[in-house]
């Protein structure tokens, strides 16, 4: 007897239509993973379920949640499932919480609202619970506010609001996407837990394959709004039948051709950071005392050689991307030298920075907001053109724009066009032709491709490798993931708490790391040749 | 918390003294002699200069501001050239109507404009939306003196619920005196509250799609729940500065509204004290205006930390 059962589910907003025949069951106890690429439809399944779709949506089909028809369901009837027997958990932590209630009050609103408990019953139950998804009291008393936490923990209190009513289902729409690999570990693990605790059925939404893999029985592929595929997980990733989850499972995989790799000293460095320290003021705890400074980036020294590729792995406030900002001139060292091309860049003026920015440029990793969306692409990619001695004409810019866009795989009609009418995989190449056009010879690159699609991904990495092979751009590559350090490094430099702990050849590192901070990251990393494997080991 | 509370006062002091400078040096500017205003076309020039030295008008400009500055500060803003009596009578005499009259305007546009606001944003682009919005562009777009003109129209020459005019002070009883003051608080908060009611209401669209409204529903509150609970209060900051900036228009607003319905406010005061050159009553007034205005922002400010958590904590 499934608890959620969905036959037959098409929806369409407007006269678009968003799913078609869908089919999807949970079991008590069971863990249903709905994996699919963005727009496949798998939010708006699961907002289909709790009867949150937009305004303008309209539902055809039957879901049946434990007997109840839910497309039938007054909104009353809604309301009391919702947060009761079924429970969600959303993919943004940052954003999920109301900022001007504490989080005790948050917790706690639920369990009033269903329970008609008072105020203390409440307030003890959400204690329970927010000590159950480990936030204990003596550090996260219930009058803390959510700007207080960190990613990790307000995803707990997401998860403690999901959960502290022991809700039958609970649907996670991607909840650990915007958390780095060692959280993420932790907050499937405590789905894991909670699972297993109060036999509740999971239906987890992801794009990441491999999480999906480690953590779901069973699993649904989603594409356009159609099933391509369900079934067992093991058997369905291993056998991989259908076209379409070959094609996701070795993109999830993919690692990009790069015949020639370079190692470090080599030649001349092009870059050279040497005791690079940055501190920012502190939190002032007094009106008379100094605030002591936190140290972001502590007496860090590392070198990259042309045409090389490095990756900066670590975790979410490591101080990663303080380091690329002061690489890039963004920001001023509080101590120690950056050499660029033989140069100090360290301390120097706009002016005088203008050589340098030309050679190095940057490619961020939202593809949504880093273009001025009232600006046509031309105007867009020729931006960095500015830091060229001399200003080319109209007509060369045009020649410039187009041969870039044309290394990235795109054509020159594309140049009139703005930002919107291009997908997110389009966008980044955007991004990559605006930072190519100068002929840069560093780029730095902030988390490219987290925000892409797996088969995207693949490609943008294979566009990173080719620009790497062709035209010798040496990559700085800011990430927390590794299988993206695999693909595309040849040395990666392991980041913890403002220090480098670890560096060599990437895949040394990566299979044989040494220090705390990179074991932590390699065993929380989601690998999906592994978790296949456990799963078949799992059921002989 | 301090930090931010003692920064704010310290602003709002500094705008003070600054404003007060400003107001200084412009009816100095001013041409117009005020010693020979006071003695009359006929006056010589012996006289006249008497009467300066008298009213401390050859001192030098840094004395004169910091006796007039000091006087400010201990109540003693100088007496009247026309009424010949001391300003602080005439503004103590003026201020139980003006600020009666600015106060429920303020709570009226208030009281208004968040439900509008809420009731609208609820139903974005339904029909009762559009109503809505309808109504408070018209709000935004009548002048309150004719909204006034047509309020005097229907209320008093029509149905004669309420006085046309005229005050009848606080002697004669509070229902009375509110009763008078009913109409042109109206007129005043109107405009007001459409102004007020489409800010919120874009404040309120805007948070209603942030995420954690979502979260809020997939607790199970209703919608009516979320938007009180959730949405409200996240809204008030936009609410909160439109709020302290329409202070100003509506002190503005007052001198006008007085005139209309024959108040005897600070607004009619400072008209009647422009027309006769009476200047130290318009800077006394335009002081007190000033004060008003900014102790009003210094209050917004204290409420956004009320509001808001992240305020109190930060620097």
């Amino acid at each position: 007897m499934s608890l959620l059962e969905i036959e037959n589910l098409s929806l369409a907003i407007g006269d678009t239509p968003i799913l078609k025949g869908v089919e999807l069951s949970v079991a008590p106890g069971e863990v249903m993973g709905l994996v699919g690429e963005s727009g496949s439809g798998k939010s708006m399944t699961a907002l289909t379920v709790m009867q949150l779709l937009p305004f303008a949506a309209r539902a055809t089909g039957r879901v049946t949640f434990d007997g109840i028809d839910i497309l039938a369901a007054s909104e009353d009837q809604m309301c009391a499932l919702r947060g009761d027997d079924i429970g969600m958990v959303f993919q943004e932590p940052m954003t999920a919480l109301n900022p001007v209630k504490t989080i005790g009050e948050q917790v706690a609103e639920g369990i009033r609202w269903h329970t008609r408990s008072s105020r203390a019953e409440a307030e003890d139950r959400a204690r329970k619970m927010l000590d159950r998804v480990g936030l204990p009291a003596a550090l996260f008393p219930l009058s803390r506010y959510p700007h207080e936490l960190s990613g990790g923990q307000r995803q707990r209190v997401v998860i403690a609001i999901a959960c502290a009513l022991k809700p039958k289902l609970l649907i996670a729409d991607e909840p650990t996407t915007a958390l780095d690999v060692v959280l993420q570990a932790q907050i499937l693990d405590l789905l894991r837990d909670l699972v297993a605790e109060n036999r509740m059925g999971l239906l987890l939404i992801s794009h990441d394959l491999a999480v999906v893999t480690e953590m779901a029985d069973r699993i649904t592929i989603l594409r356009h709004g159609e099933v391509m595929e369900a079934g067992d997980t093991a058997r369905t990733l291993s056998e991989q039948l259908h076209p379409y989850t070959r094609q996701l499972a070795q993109a999830s995989m993919h690692v990009p051709a790069r015949p020639k790799t370079h190692a470090a000293g080599s030649a001349k460095p092009l870059l050279q950071v040497e005791g690079v320290t940055r501190d920012y003021p502190g939190r002032r705890m007094s009106l008379f005392k100094r605030a002591t400074p936190v140290r972001a980036v502590d007496d860090v020294s590392l070198s990259i050689a042309p045409g090389q590729s490095v990756a900066l792995v670590g975790r979410s406030g490591c101080g990663k991307s303080t380091l690329a900002r002061m690489i890039l001139a963004l920001d001023r060292s509080t101590s120690g030298t950056i050499r660029f091309r033989g140069e100090t860049i360290t301390g120097k003026s706009e002016t005088e920075l203008k050589p340098a920015r030309r050679d190095m440029q940057v490619v961020f990793q939202d593809p949504y907001g880093s273009f001025d969306p009232r600006q046509k692409v031309e105007k867009l990619v020729a931006e960095p053109l500015h830091v060229l001695d001399k200003k080319p004409a109209p007509a060369e810019r045009r020649e410039m724009v187009a041969h870039a866009l044309h290394e990235v795989g795109l054509g020159p009609r594309d140049m009139d066009k703005y930002p919107h009418e291009f997908s997110g995989g389009q966008r980044q190449r955007l991004s990559i032709a605006r930072a190519i056009i100068t002929r840069p010879k560093l780029v730095v690159a902030d988390e490219p491709v987290s925000a892409l699609d797996v088969s995207i991904r693949a490609q943008i990495l294979d566009l990173f490798a080719e620009l790497n092979q062709k035209l010798g751009i040496a990559y700085l590559f800011i990430t927390h993931d590794l299988t993206v350090a695999r693909a595309i490094t040849d040395e990666v430099l392991v980041m913890h708490d403002g220090r480098i702990v670890e560096r060599g050849m990437t895949s040394e590192v990566l299979d044989h790391p040494q220090s705390e901070a990179a074991k932590a990251l390699v065993a929380a990393a989601p690998d999906l040749h592994r978790a296949i494997a456990r799963r078949l080991q799992e059921q002989g | 918390m301090t930090a931010y509370l003692l920064k704010r006062l310290i602003i709002a002091l500094a705008t003070l003294v600054l404003a007060s400078m400003v107001v200084f040096a412009v009816l100095e500017i001013i041409p117009g002699d005020p010693a020979r205003l006071m003695l009359g076309l006929n006056a010589s020039a012996d006289q006249v200069e008497v009467l300066r030295n008298q009213m401390g008008l050859n001192a030098p400009l840094a004395i004169r501001y910091l006796h007039w500055a000091g006087g400010l500060l201990s109540l003693d803003f100088g007496r009247s050239y026309t009424y010949s009596v001391p300003v602080i009578d005439l503004v103590r005499e003026r201020i139980v109507v003006s600020l009666p009259l600015a106060l429920i305007a303020l709570a009226l546009s208030t009281i208004i404009a968040i439900p509008v606001g809420l009731y609208s944003a609820s139903r974005r682009g339904r029909a009762g939306d559009a109503i809505a919005m309808g109504v408070t562009q018209f709000g935004v777009a009548v002048p309150n003196f004719w909204f006034a003109l047509m309020l005097i129209y229907l209320f008093a020459v029509w149905l004669r619920l309420v006085p046309a005019g005229g005050f009848p002070g606080w002697s004669a009883g509070v229902w009375p005196a509110l009763k008078s003051l009913l109409l042109p608080a109206v007129a005043l908060a109107l405009p007001q509250a459409a102004i007020l009611a489409r800010v919120a209401r874009s404040a309120l669209i805007e948070v209603l799609n942030e995420d954690y409204i979502r979260t809020a529903r997939a607790k199970g509150l209703p919608y009516r729940a979320v938007l009180w609970r959730h949405a409200l209060r996240n809204a008030m900051i936009p609410v909160l500065t439109i709020l302290g900036l329409q202070f100003a228009f509506l002190l503005a607003g007052t001198i006008i509204i007085e005139n209309v319905f024959y108040l005897p406010g600070l607004g009619r005061l400072v008209f009647q004290a422009i027309t006769q050159r009476d200047l130290i009553v318009v800077e006394s007034v335009v002081m007190l205006l000033v004060a008003a205005v900014i102790a009003v922002n210094l209050l917004v400010d204290l409420s956004y930390a009320v509001v808001d958590p992240r305020l109190r904590s930060r620097q």
